[in-house]
């Protein structure tokens, strides 16, 4: 009998960062990334984030909205990937994407109409086709591969971006996703937003793959590490992998490495399980301060400009509050009226009953 | 006209389709060179191409949320799972996503769409081939779920099925692919999908069946008729949204009513129309409703299957039950 190995794989991982914590440059900016309303832009959509998410924390606390899930500290992954993308390009999210719908053109009050208990709140103004947050974990990574193929039987250039935590890269469905999209070389990227934890159960529970990147690799699919703290890496590693996307290459991974500075809802409290020093020693690699500071360094902005911005958003936050609190309520019919392009008769039935109930209760 | 079977009326319908709509996307397990495992697809890709004839990878969740992306895209995929018993591991995707989606953005995104499945026992297959869970199925809101009995019908409801607006579960009963012959022409009219169909007119039992099983329902039709006991037939078709209008029309002239599905009792789409004609037929009953159903057990292994089947004894059994009242 005779044994023969055969290397199938060897592969490395990157990991990429532009600025190091402090807001320091660790490498030349690429020119795509030197255009200074461009990082102004990256910059103000950030502190956009973490002002409406603050808010929608509160709107919870004081009892004007439902269960949230914040992404306090993690706004690099949803306004850089967000960036990136084109107009006609899908975004299929998870829920702690916030930043990429702001910067896409979604509307604050869309998401506080979500969490606060109105399906309208899906019905996105102008992301005409870009997919719902996805509650049940992974379930929407099969959804972009659908929407990959659809665009690849038009021959379309677009491309389709879906996110996913790092426990949802436990689950079957993204892996039968990356499979799939392998297969069909399809346009897609994965995005792993790595906060380090899935609810309470850290990452070293989770896998002992060394990163999440790598699962690609079972798939052929080829994957990398971004500082997911610092938006200037996370934007350019999307334009790179959204270019070979489109070009034809196939689907990618970018594993974006960051930290969950915030409950995982605000019907959780992390402090049960995150270690406070864990906590403490994250608060350093805080994505605003990071690129604030390069932009102070590079002369690129200064305390009138960052007070000017922060009183618009806080405007803009506020006027997003308004429209979302006075808002009419759907019509009580509005439960049956979307469940099929036409209501079947057994459902007619039961909306008049539900109508009828309703008069008794006003009488 | 050749006769066709009820599996080669699915594949003439799949090729209507796929011929009149670019939209229309035909994908699953082996349904590519090898024509599915039933050859429903039968010469499909060879004729429409891979790119409108796939196979995929073998994931059935996969499969179903694929097609959740699909049909958001405007595309119309029609997915095939090999064997209803392996329709599980894509529940999530039907059930969270595919009948959600459309009520979830408010009418923006919808998922217009086929899951086809062989369904039901018969067929002397090993375990988890011989499933007839459809009430799973017809519990959840925003879905329909169709359930042919003949080659016609086949034809005509999956047309329809591949035209509805929404997502579409339709069963095929693998136990009469290839028992009926009818000739089916392909004139690519479509049969209306929220109506139940008369097969025998009758005065004494309305008896209620769907799918495979309207074979046995009509043989104890026939039996009885010399007896002198004269049965109307009813073939549901689509148990979801049930037609149970037609039922209850039925049940006024009549006044009995047997109902006979392959399906487990507990909880079958057997118990809800008996329930709603409790609600709106009461004072027309003469006798208490029946049900001919399989038992409340896992389905056997095909030795002992014909002891889980509905017979035809047992329906005349209950029939003449109902007919002991006056």
């Amino acid at each position: 009998m005779s044994i023969q190995s055969q290397t199938v794989a060897e592969f490395a991982i990157t990991y990429s960062r532009f600025l190091d914590a402090e807001g320091h440059p660790t490498q030349d900016l690429p020119e795509s990334l030197k255009n200074a309303d461009t990082l102004r832009k990256l910059y103000e959509y950030m502190v956009l984030n973490r002002t409406f998410d603050a808010k929608a924390v509160a709107l919870q606390r004081t009892g004007k909205m439902g269960t949230y899930p914040s992404s306090a500290g993690q706004e690099a992954i949803g306004v850089g990937v967000g960036a990136a993308m084109q107009e006609g390009d899908v975004s299929v999210p998870y829920y702690r994407d916030h930043g990429a719908h702001l910067i896409r053109g979604g509307s604050i009050e869309e998401i506080y109409l979500l969490w606060g208990g109105d399906e309208r709140g899906n019905d996105y103004a102008t992301l005409k086709q870009d997919f719902p947050v996805a509650v049940p974990i992974a379930s929407q990574s099969l959804h972009a591969v659908g929407v990959a193929k659809a665009i690849q039987y038009r021959k379309q250039s677009r491309a389709v971006v879906t996110f996913i935590g790092d426990g949802g890269t436990s689950e079957g469905d993204f892996y039968e996703a990356i499979n799939l999209a392998g297969v069909w070389k399809l346009p897609v990227l994965f995005v792993i937003n790595n906060n380090f934890w899935a609810i309470s159960v850290p990452l070293s529970e989770q896998t002992i793959c060394k990163t999440l990147a790598q699962k690609g690799i079972a798939a052929g699919v080829s994957g990398e590490q971004v500082d997911g703290n610092d938006v200037l890496a996370v934007t350019y590693a999307t334009e790179q992998a959204l270019k070979r996307i489109r070009e034809g290459h196939g689907p990618h991974i970018i594993e974006a490495l960051t930290y969950r500075m915030c409950d995982h809802t605000t019907a959780d409290d992390a402090k049960r399980y995150q270690p406070p020093e864990e906590v403490e020693s994250y608060k350093k690699e805080d994505p605003i301060l990071r690129l604030r500071n390069y932009l102070v360094s590079q002369n690129l902005w200064d305390e009138e400009q960052e007070k000017t911005l922060y009183a618009r958003v806080k405007q803009t936050v506020e006027q997003a509050v308004h429209a979302y609190e006075s808002i009419p309520d759907q019509p009580p019919t509005a439960i049956f009226d979307y469940l099929y392009a036409t209501l079947p008769h057994d459902l007619i039935e039961q909306r008049d009953i539900l109508l009828a109930n309703l008069g008794a209760h006003h009488e | 006209m050749s006769e066709i079977t009820l599996v080669e009326a699915v594949t003439q319908a799949l090729a209507y389709e796929l011929a009149h709509d670019e939209n229309v996307i035909v994908f699953g397990e082996d349904v590519g060179a090898n024509g599915g495992v039933f050859r429903a697809t039968e010469g499909l890709q060879k004729r429409f191409g891979t790119d409108r004839v796939l196979d995929t990878p073998l994931a059935e969740s996969m499969i179903v949320g694929m097609a959740v992306g699909m049909a958001a895209e405007g595309l119309k995929p029609i997915a095939e799972i090999q064997f209803m018993g392996f329709i599980y591991p894509a529940l999530d995707q039907i059930i969270s996503h595919a009948s959600r989606l459309r009520n979830r953005t408010r009418g923006r995104l919808s998922c217009p769409m086929v899951i086809r499945a062989p369904y039901g026992c018969g067929i002397h297959a090993p375990e988890h081939h011989s499933e007839s869970t459809e009430s799973i199925l017809a519990h959840i809101p925003g879905l329909r779920v169709v359930i042919p009995s003949s080659p016609t019908r086949a034809y005509g409801l999956l047309l329809a099925a591949m035209r509805d607006p929404d997502p579409v579960i339709f069963l095929e009963p693998t136990r009469i692919y290839r028992k009926i012959k009818q000739e089916v022409p392909d004139n690519g009219v479509a049969l209306p999908l929220d109506r139940c169909f008369l097969l025998r007119e009758g005065t004494d039992i309305t008896l209620v069946s769907w799918g495979a099983m309207l074979t046995e329902t009509m043989t104890a039709a026939q039996n009885l008729q010399q007896q002198g006991i004269n049965c109307e037939v009813i073939d549901v078709a689509t148990i979801k949204p049930l037609d149970i209008d037609s039922i209850i029309q039925s049940v006024e002239k009549t006044g009995r009513c047997v109902i006979i599905h392959e399906a487990a009792k507990t909880c079958g789409v057997g118990a809800e129309i008996a329930a709603q004609l409790a609600e709106k037929a009461l004072m027309s009953l003469r006798a208490p409703i029946q049900r001919v159903t399989g038992f409340d057990t896992i389905v056997p292994l095909y030795k002992m299957e014909h002891l889980y089947l509905p017979s035809v004894a047992r329906i005349l059994n209950a029939a003449h039950e109902v007919m002991a009242f006056e």
